[in-house]
Parts: structure tokens; C-alpha cells; sequence
């Protein structure tokens, strides 16, 4: 096995992780990490893909996880900040409870 | 090549359409006096047309033929190309028929200007007459079968929205569906005789396929008869010959005039012109001239038996109006044209003239058209008693009437012709004696004696003179037409069949080729070295025995006129007994043979549920709306199904989204790995 299939197979069992927490969680902010989960899966495919790739020279793949990373950040303030406005409002963070209350 | 001025034949056909449109389009808001007005001119126009050609008739070289600049059908193959005009043809045959549709037909609308007055959609009734009259005009002035279908299916047209002027009544509207189904069979047998000319010919034009059956002497029935007989259908429709002649009685519906014009005087002949036309055609076939022959006799007779004890003065009429057709057909079918053309000229003036007599009749009697509610009208309406007295005896053939020297002629032509023979003869003889019988028992029953309707006639009156004065000159001719035509037996000269010999003895020769047909040049010139066609070959009959013959019929329709007499004036019970006493007979005739019935159970009632319960019931609602709504259905399902995915769930969404991009990598990953 070669490194980046290493890398790859880590990747992908994280992605897999994290759609399964995204699609199956029922408490938002669980959601919400299953989403960090498959972002980071994909950086680490970046990062792997620039160092075992043909241009491994120039920092072009770690600068792209950095701005990834950076816009994730940002991302996950402002999820974190949705569910703890929607939780004031309705006293709960059940997705489930949301959608019912919704219809 | 000719010296021919432009005649302008166009022009004949045209006006009366003009007259049509301005009707049609806005006689609606005209007054009564404009709209016949209108009417009446774009009918004397072409007459004065035709009047004048006939008076420099025979300054002209014919034939002549007229095209337009346009042609208006050429398909090409590789081989061959056909081509059909708007081409016109002008000949004594065409002549003949010119006048008398233009002459009898302005009649007639004169007299409907009085007859209709009082009805309800006047200018619709003058809107159709003037179509009759351009399609009629277009059927004998066209110069190929192809434009005279087009005639043909426009007097049909015509026909039927004529019968069923009335429409609200729901046997009018019914009578005029009948007549033109039963036309639309004839059509079929037009149609294919067509198909089969353009086949062997590759043309429609009269002189072209004339002139290629006079290029082969040697072309002796075969396909000719299969023509023949198909054009002899199309004959039967139009002209009310059996087996399709049951519409005609029904086409009674219609106003009377309607009756005189189309049902009676011209459009019921064009079967009859249209064989004359071809008779190059016939003339190979002996076969197919046997055959019309025994048609035209059956038919004669068969319809005279009928028209002896109907009591509707118009039905009577009508079953006589076929009864004559088949004379002319009997001629036709013995190869004696002239008498078959000659039969049609007086026939549409004395039958013309009756029906127009008749229509006065119902007219002094406020409706009433049954002959037992009639009598003692003599001396109530003197002109129309005297005017019809003239067309009864021409129709009884009684000397010097003119219906006694064409009936003559057929018969004498008939029972010396070898496709007709003695035997035809003698049923058209024995139909002399019928003919005879049932004029003048209408005679007697609407004139003589008192009158038997319930309580009197409410003030029977005369008609005003804009009715009488067609009556009296249709009466005028009645009496004389047929002195164009004695015989030189009878101490004439045979004018009338003189005049048509261009027409029905020369073959078509180059001079017959008149204008810029330069496709086949070669095939004419042969065509003009080949052997004049041989008609079937006729016995020359001698004066004494056309004589005898003259006397013989005579004989018999004096003796119809003794029975009529016997019966309806003399012992006026003795009808009545003796159809007591006939019984069957008697039942058989007053039920028209049960023919009507026979054909509704053989045809319509089979036709009906075939199309109820099989075409409408299985295939229409079972199969093909079965199959509309089966794809409705499976639609329908499909959607409910997939409607479930449609959850509005986003996570489900986004799940559906992941097994579909698992499945994608899949499909690369394997699909990839099978090709490398």
C-alpha cells in the first residue's frame, strides 16, 4: 500500500464517518461535528494528494487546507451560533422535534 | 391551328358561383328582391352565353377545347408524367347539355323566386341553387374525367344540402345523409376507374384516353370492361339506377323545384352523359354495354311497377324520374347514344315540367301532397291543369309529344341492337304500358272527379303568373321538343341525331387534338392512321319496321292510358277491389318490394352494430381509449411512487445524494478497472 492510498483510505473512513453522524444524529451540534468531520476528511485528502502528488514543491495544497480550515472555523461559529439561537428559542437542539414543530 | 375566337367558356361555370358567394356570403342581410335578383342573373348570364354560342355554332371549328394558363395537377415519374387542366371542352355533346341545364335550370329559379317566397332561409335555398347550377356546368363542360369528378361531387354536395333544405326535419336531414352515401358508393367506382385510366392511359383527358383506345383496335375488353363497369357504378349512384337508386324517392324531401331541377331534369343525368361521353370506352366492351342494358331495363321496370300505386304525387314522380333514367341507360346500353341524349333533353323538359305542375298543385292546395286527398282540380287551376296535360301525354310517349319520338327511337335502337336485343325490348315496351298507367292515374286523381279531401279544399287557387309562365314554356317545349329529332321513318330528318354524330360517330382523330398537347404527338398520329373503332356491329333496320315499332308502342300506351282511365274516372271503385284482390302483389308494391328494408337488414342494421359494439365498443373505448388510459394509469402509479422520495426531508435528501454518489464512484471504480 502506498502512502497516499494510506492517506486516501483515512480520508475516506472519516468522510464515511462523518456523512453517517450528518445524516443519522439526531442533536444538531452532533450534526454539525459530522459535517467538521467529512471537511477535514476532504483537507486531509488535500494535503495528501499535494505531497504525494507530481507538484509537491510549492506549498500550494497546505495553503488551500489553511484557507479551508479558516472558512470552517468561520462556518462552525456561525452554526454554533444558529443552534444556540434556535435552542433559546425553542429549548431544544432534537432535529427531529424542530421539523415537527415546524410542520 | 383553329380560327376560333376565344369563347370564354369559363365564364359559364363562374357566374353562377359568383352568384353563389354573394348569396352565400351576404344574402343573410339582403332583401328577398336582391337576393333573387342576384340569383336570377348569374343564371341568365351563362344561359345568354350559351345562347350565343349556339347561335355561332356552326361557324366554329370543334371540338374546342379551352385551358386555363395554370395547369393544376403534373406528377412526373421517370417514365411517364400525368398531367390534368382546367380544361374545357366545347362539342355538340356538350351543347346539348349546356342548354339544357342553363335553360331548364334559369326556369326553374324564376319559378322558386314565387315558389319559396314565403320560406324561411330564402337566400340560403338560391345561395345552393346557384352551386348546383356551377358544379353542373363544370361536370359538362369539363374536358377530363378528373374535373368532371369534380363537378360530379359537387352537384352531389349541392344535392345534399338541398334535399336537406329543411333541415330542422329530422326525415329531410336524414334523406339527404342517405343520398349521399349512397352517391359516395358510386364515387368509389368512379374513383377507381379513374385509377385504372391513369394506369393504362397515364392521362384523364377525354381526347388522350380516347385517342389511345382508337391507336389499338385490337384492345377489346379486359381492363375496358373493368373501366366500364366501375364507371357504370358511378353512374348507377348518380343517375338512381338499381342497385343504388333508393335514395331518390327520399330525395323528395326538398322543395319541390329542388326536385324538378336536380332530381329530375339534370343532375340525375349525369350518369347518363358521363357514358355518352365515354362511349368510346363501352363501345369495346360488349360485355359491359350488356350489362347497362340490363340494368336500364330492369330498372325502367322495376321503378314503373312502383310508381303504379304510391299515392305522394312527388313519389310518384320520382319512381318515374328513375324509371325514365333507365330508359336512357337501356339506350346507352345499346349502344344508341343520340336516343339516349335525345331521351334526356325531353325528359327534363316534360319531367321538369311535371314536377314544377306537381309543385303548383301542392301549392294550390296549401301542402297537400297525397293523390287520395286530391281531384276535381280541373277547372279550379285551368293553366296548370293544361300545362301538366302536356307533360303526361309526352311522358306517355303519345304522338307528336316529344317524349313519343326519344322513346321511340330507344326502343326501336334497343331491339335492334346485339348487346340489348328483343327481350329488353319488350320490357321496355311492356314499361311503355306502365308508364302510361300511372301518368294517367296521377292525371285523373289530382284533376278529375270531386275532390276527396277532408271537408273541401280551402279556396284551392291558380298560381301567380311568375310559377305558370316556366310551366308554360317547359309546356311549349314538352309538346315540341321532340320534333328536333323525328325520325326519317316518321317523315323528319333526324336532326338531333345528326347534330351529335361528330361527337358519337368519328373517332378521335388530329383534329380532335386541338390545342398544345405535345407530350405523345406520335401516339395521335398513329391513333388517326389506325381503323375507325367498331362499335358492335347493328343490323340496319328498315322504315316500315320502325314504322310498326312506332305503332306498337303507341298501342301500349294507349292501353295504359285506357286502364288509368277504366279505373281512376270510370268505375273509381274497381282500384280498390282489384288491389283487394292482388293482395301480396298489391302489398309488395306499395312496400317498394321491400327494398329499403332489405338493404337497411342486409347493410345498415350489420354495419350498425358492427360499428356499435365492435369498432366502437372493442376497438375505439377498449382499445384505444382502453390504451390511453392504461398509460394514464402506469403514469399515475410511477408518480405515487416516486413521490415518497419527494419528502422534503433534507436529510433524506442529502442520504439519497450520498447513495448516488457511492453508487457513481462504484460504477467509475468498477468501469475503470474492467476496461484496464
Amino acid at each position: 500500500m502506498t502512502p497516499l492510498s494510506g492517506c486516501l483510505l483515512v480520508a475516506s473512513m472519516l468522510f464515511a464517518v462523518g456523512l453517517a453522524g450528518a445524516l443519522t444524529r439526531r442533536n444538531a451540534i452532533l450534526v454539525l461535528v459530522g459535517i467538521e468531520l467529512m471537511l477535514n476528511a476532504a483537507n486531509l485528502n488535500f494535503v495528501a494528494f499535494w505531497r504525494y502528488g507530481p507538484h509537491a514543491g510549492p506549498v500550494t495544497g497546505m495553503v488551500f487546507v489553511l484557507f479551508s480550515i479558516g472558512v470552517a472555523a468561520a462556518e462552525a461559529a456561525v452554526g454554533l451560533a444558529l443552534i444556540l439561537a434556535v435552542y433559546r428559542h425553542t429549548k431544544t437542539t432534537d432535529l427531529r422535534q424542530l421539523i415537527r414543530r415546524r410542520q | 391551328m383553329t380560327g376560333n375566337p376565344s369563347l370564354h367558356l369559363w365564364l359559364i361555370p363562374l357566374l353562377p358561383f359568383l352568384g353563389f358567394l354573394l348569396n352565400g356570403l351576404l344574402g343573410r342581410h339582403l332583401p328577398k328582391a336582391l337576393v333573387s335578383t342576384i340569383a336570377l342573373l348569374f343564371t341568365a348570364a351563362p344561359l345568354a352565353l350559351v345562347a350565343g354560342i349556339a347561335l355561332r355554332f356552326s361557324s366554329l371549328t370543334l371540338p374546342y377545347i379551352e385551358r386555363t394558363a395554370m395547369p393544376w395537377i403534373i406528377t412526373s415519374t421517370a417514365t411517364s408524367t400525368f398531367r390534368a387542366d382546367f380544361a374545357f371542352l366545347l362539342d355538340p355533346l356538350t351543347l346539348v347539355m349546356l342548354l339544357v341545364v342553363t335553360g331548364v335550370g334559369f326556369l326553374i329559379h324564376i319559378y322558386s323566386v314565387s315558389y319559396m317566397a314565403h320560406e324561411e332561409g330564402y337566400w340560403r335555398y338560391f345561395a345552393y341553387l346557384n352551386l348546383f347550377m356551377f358544379f353542373m356546368l363544370t361536370l359538362v363542360l369539363a374536358e377530363n374525367f378528373l374535373l368532371m369528378f369534380v363537378g360530379w361531387e359537387g352537384v352531389g354536395l349541392a344535392s345534399y344540402l338541398l334535399i336537406g333544405f329543411y333541415f330542422l326535419r329530422e326525415s329531410a336531414a336524414s334523406a339527404g345523409i342517405k343520398a349521399f352515401l349512397l352517391n359516395r358508393i358510386g364515387d368509389f367506382g368512379f374513383l377507381l376507374a379513374m385509377f385504372l385510366m391513369i394506369a393504362h392511359f397515364g392521362s384523364l383527358s377525354y381526347n388522350r384516353v380516347f385517342a389511345a383506345i382508337a391507336e389499338h383496335p385490337q384492345m377489346q375488353g379486359g381492363f375496358l370492361t373493368a373501366i366500364a363497369l366501375l364507371l357504370l357504378l358511378g353512374a348507377t349512384g348518380k343517375s338512381a339506377q338499381i342497385p343504388l337508386y333508393v335514395w331518390l324517392p327520399d330525395a323528395m324531401e326538398g322543395p319541390t323545384p329542388v326536385s324538378a331541377l336536380i332530381h329530375a331534369a339534370t343532375m340525375v343525368t349525369a350518369g347518363v352523359y358521363m357514358i355518352v361521353r365515354s362511349h368510346t370506352l363501352f363501345d369495346r366492351s360488349p360485355f359491359a354495354l350488356g350489362v347497362v342494358a340490363v340494368i336500364g331495363a330492369a330498372t325502367a321496370l322495376f321503378a314503373a311497377t312502383v310508381a303504379m300505386v304510391q299515392t305522394d304525387i312527388k313519389r310518384v314522380l320520382a319512381y318515374s324520374t328513375i324509371s325514365q333514367l333507365g330508359y336512357m341507360f337501356l339506350a346507352c346500353g345499346a349502344a344508341a347514344y343520340s336516343a339516349a341524349i335525345f331521351h334526356l333533353v325531353t325528359h327534363a323538359f316534360f319531367k321538369g315540367l311535371l314536377f314544377l305542375a306537381a309543385g303548383a298543385v301542392i301549392h294550390s292546395l296549401g301542402g297537400q301532397q297525397d293523390l287520395r286527398a286530391m281531384g276535381g282540380l280541373r277547372k279550379t287551376i285551368p293553366i296548370t291543369f293544361w300545362t301538366m296535360s302536356a307533360g303526361v301525354f309526352a311522358i306517355a310517349g303519345l304522338p307528336p309529344f316529344s317524349g313519343f319520338f326519344s322513346k321511340d327511337a330507344i326502343l326501336y335502337q334497343t331491339f335492334l341492337s346485339p348487346t340489348a336485343g328483343p327481350i329488353l325490348w319488350f320490357v321496355g315496351l311492356v314499361t311503355v304500358l306502365l308508364t302510361a298507367f300511372y301518368m294517367f292515374r296521377l292525371w285523373y286523381l289530382t284533376f278529375f272527379a270531386a275532390s276527396r279531401a277532408e271537408g273541401g279544399h280551402e279556396h284551392p287557387h291558380e298560381s301567380p303568373w311568375v310559377m305558370l309562365v316556366p310551366l308554360i314554356l317547359l309546356g311549349v317545349l314538352s309538346v315540341g321538343g321532340g320534333w328536333i329529332g323525328i325520325p326519317s321513318a316518321l317523315g323528319g330528318s333526324g336532326h338531333f341525331a345528326h347534330f351529335l354524330d361528330p361527337v358519337l360517330a368519328a373517332p378521335p382523330s388530329p383534329s380532335y387534338e386541338e390545342t398544345r398537347i405535345t407530350m405523345d404527338e406520335q401516339g395521335v398520329a398513329r391513333a388517326a392512321a389506325a381503323s375507325t373503332p367498331q362499335a358492335p356491329a347493328r343490323p340496319a333496320g328498315n322504315d316500315n319496321q320502325e314504322r310498326l315499332f312506332s305503332v306498337l308502342s303507341v298501342i301500349m300506351a294507349l292501353a295504359g292510358w285506357f286502364m288509368a282511365d277504366l279505373l281512376y274516372r270510370r268505375k273509381p271503385g274497381m282500384a280498390g277491389q282489384l288491389a283487394q284482390r292482388a293482395g301480396g302483389a298489391y302489398e309488395l308494391l306499395v312496400n317498394k318490394y321491400w327494398i329499403d328494408q332489405l338493404y337497411n337488414a342486409l347493410i345498415v342494421v350489420p354495419l350498425l352494430f358492427l360499428t356499435r359494439y365492435l369498432l366502437w365498443g372493442a376497438v375505439d373505448s377498449g382499445i384505444i381509449n382502453g390504451s390511453g388510459s392504461a398509460a394514464a394509469g402506469t403514469v399515475r402509479g410511477l408518480g405515487a411512487l416516486v413521490q415518497r422520495v419527494q419528502s422534503g426531508n433534507i436529510r433524506s435528501y442529502a442520504g439519497w445524494l450520498a447513495i448516488g454518489a457511492a453508487a457513481l464512484l462504484l460504477l467509475t471504480y468498477f468501469g475503470f478497472s474492467m476496461h484496464v
